[in-house]
């Protein structure tokens, strides 16, 4: 009763092309905008339930932001333009590395040249925001062969790019400043005299990243060059045929996924981790990635969200529940328990439901709105 | 139907051939399309028609001959640059973009004529959107054309599969074509959708001035529609005309009724 469009009547057609045409959907998205920039920093603040200590930020909702931001960035690539990558990982890696070594300051010895290329440390927003660049120039490379291969083969081009990335940032130790153990700390989050240390403030940097990240990447999706991806994704010959250069449309999607998930990557490590090794963005952390927008939904910006959701409270919800119920159990029976009711819990989702949790969502939405006469 | 005025030749055919390894589907082909004719290509199965269509428009590339499109002479094109030159198409089985609802696939067939690029688009703001609303209210214009009003927000998967033909022909109509290829836009359709679709054919010739080529079976409406027949039998064009010349022609009777031995 309560989400039904009558009375809404449209006027223009940029009201019906509107980021949000429903009003409900306007008004729900306010409120939870508004819990989330003022109610959580709040409660978090001044230590009121569920925000006791800082562990539900800390461990829940930060890494929640991040990582829903990766997976944006792998759902424009894989669900939008229909190009499946394992190498997320990879392009997270190098818009942490970049921006690490654009904070701390480049220094390019070229000794045969003789001379040196030499950058002084950048501003902290402008070493993520180009570590996003970086990541994408990466993503437009390793992008190339998706004109020539599709579907699987190409998912195993880009685990190429995820074991070179890998290894790139594991032996050359020019990435990491030569530190001896391989592990680098991130620079000061100074952001133009503010900086950024407490858990509500680095919760408040991430959450500003991710709405912002967020919109423009709707705005992009359903606009000419989303409808470009898509078509790519759906019908590459006819998408051909009706102008579509697809060299243009898969590079941009490259690019765009490449950089959203470049700054998750820098964000990942500057914010989150604080101090790191090239083991933060392995193949898990691809793989991970792809999970998320599987289960969220292939081509949903919601989607993604969700599905970075489900796969960080699941694990922790099957480590809760056992101890609340008072059941006992050893770490070994957990973590083995974790990955027998997760997979099971995937596969029974992926079945009944392929295109994930987004196309739930928008069923429940098309039946609410028809609610209570289904015709 | 009574020929265009116009003589002028919006695309010229000359000697086009055309073989996958030992199969010659085209065998020096030659035919022109007047500007603003409704131009029918038919033949039997296997006559090399949809291959006459894909070389066209830039899919197949022939082995000899060449095409002239509006006073350009060309053998090896790319279908986007076919596209950019004015000529859409729509495919024997509908080639829709299935994920996306039917207002979107038309959005889609205005690709070519976006002037904002990635960064106007990601914005939205300002003259990015008003391009946006501009390039809706064409789109509109072609869904009230098409009279598909009531499902411009489907998911064209879910759509029944004459509505989806329609559909893919609001999708190349968006793209505002010199030259639109139509290959069997009434295969599998029932009366009543085949006289849908063979006024809005004839309103698009009318109305928009469009030069139209189709492939099609269903011989009742070849010669009712077209001003003029092009058939082809084992990639080789036997019979050339207007749709009674056609009719009375003995080898384009030999080849679809056989000859007796």
């Amino acid at each position: 009763m309560l989400y039904r469009e009558t009375g809404q009547f449209k006027t223009a057609y940029a009201q019906d092309m509107a980021i949000f045409p429903i009003r409900q959907d306007r008004i729900g998205l306010g409120i939870l905008l508004g819990i989330a920039f003022i109610g959580v920093p709040l409660l978090a603040t001044f230590h009121i339930w569920p925000f006791g200590r800082d562990y539900l930020l800390w461990a829940i909702l930060l890494p929640f932001l991040v990582l829903a931001l990766a997976a944006i960035g792998t759902n424009i690539l894989v669900g939008y333009c229909g190009q499946i990558s394992l190498g997320s990982g990879a392009f997270m890696a190098i818009g942490a590395y970049s921006a690490y070594k654009l904070g701390t300051g480049v220094h390019i010895p070229l000794a045969w040249l003789g001379f040196a290329i030499s950058i002084p440390p950048l501003p902290v927003l402008a070493s993520i925001l180009l570590g996003g660049l970086a990541a994408a120039g990466c993503g437009i490379l390793f992008g190339i062969p998706s004109l020539r291969i599709k579907g699987l083969y190409l998912a195993v081009a880009t685990l190429a790019a995820q074991f070179f990335f890998d290894w790139v940032f594991l032996r050359v130790p020019w990435f990491t400043n030569y530190a001896p153990s391989g592990s680098v700390n991130a620079p000061e989050l100074n952001f133009f005299g503010a900086v950024v240390q407490t858990p509500v403030e680095r919760y408040l940097l991430c959450l500003t990243f991710v709405t912002v990240i967020a919109f423009l990447a709707k705005n992009l999706v359903r606009g000419n060059l989303g409808r470009q991806w898509m078509a790519i994704r759906d019908m590459d010959i006819a998408a051909e045929l009706i102008g579509i250069r697809p060299l243009y449309a898969k590079l941009t999607a490259f690019a765009v996924s490449s950089f959203i998930i470049g700054v998750a990557g820098a964000l990942w490590a500057f914010v989150y981790l604080g101090s790191w090794e090239p083991l933060a963005f392995s193949i898990d952390r691809s793989l991970q990635l792809l999970f998320m927008v599987i289960i969220g939904g292939l081509g949903s910006i919601m989607g993604s969200f969700v599905g970075a959701a489900f796969i960080l409270i699941v694990p922790i919800m099957l480590n809760l529940i056992p101890t609340e119920l008072g059941v006992p159990l050893s770490t070994e029976t957990i973590t083995h328990l974790e990955f027998i009711i997760f997979g099971s819990l995937i596969c029974y989702l992926l079945i009944k439901e392929p295109h994930g949790f987004a196309r739930l969502i928008s069923i429940c939405k098309e039946k609410l709105r028809l609610w209570p006469f289904p015709y | 139907m009574r020929a265009p005025d116009t003589n002028e030749i919006l695309l010229q055919i000359d000697g086009v051939a055309l073989s996958f390894g030992g199969v010659r589907a085209l065998r020096d082909v030659s035919f022109n399309i007047r500007k603003g004719e409704i131009r029918a290509i038919i033949g039997p199965n296997g006559a090399g028609k949809t291959s006459m269509l894909n070389v066209i428009n830039g899919f197949y590339h022939p082995d000899h001959g060449a095409i002239t499109f509006k006073g350009r002479t060309r053998t090896k094109m790319q279908p986007f640059e076919a596209a950019r030159g004015g000529i859409a198409r729509t495919f024997q089985n509908v080639a829709l973009f299935k994920g996306m609802s039917a207002l979107d696939n038309i959005m889609a067939g205005r690709t070519l004529k976006v002037r904002r690029g990635l960064l106007w688009q990601i914005l939205r703001y300002g003259p990015a959107l008003a391009e946006e609303v501009e390039h809706r209210h064409r789109v509109e214009e072609i869904i009230d054309f098409l009279e598909i009003e009531a499902i411009r927000k489907v998911p064209v998967a879910r759509l029944p599969y004459g509505l989806q033909k329609r559909v893919e022909l609001g999708r190349a109509l968006a793209m505002e074509p010199d030259l639109l290829l139509l290959d069997e836009p009434m295969a599998g359709m029932n009366l009543e959708e085949k006289e849908d679709m063979s006024r809005f054919i004839i309103d698009v010739n009318n109305h928009y001035g469009t030069t139209i080529a189709l492939i099609e079976h269903d011989m009742a409406v070849v010669m009712d529609l077209s001003h003029r027949v092009a058939v082809l039998d084992h990639g080789v064009k036997i019979a050339d005309g207007t749709p009674d010349e056609v009719k009375k022609n003995q080898a384009v009777l030999d080849a679809y009724l056989g000859v007796a031995h």
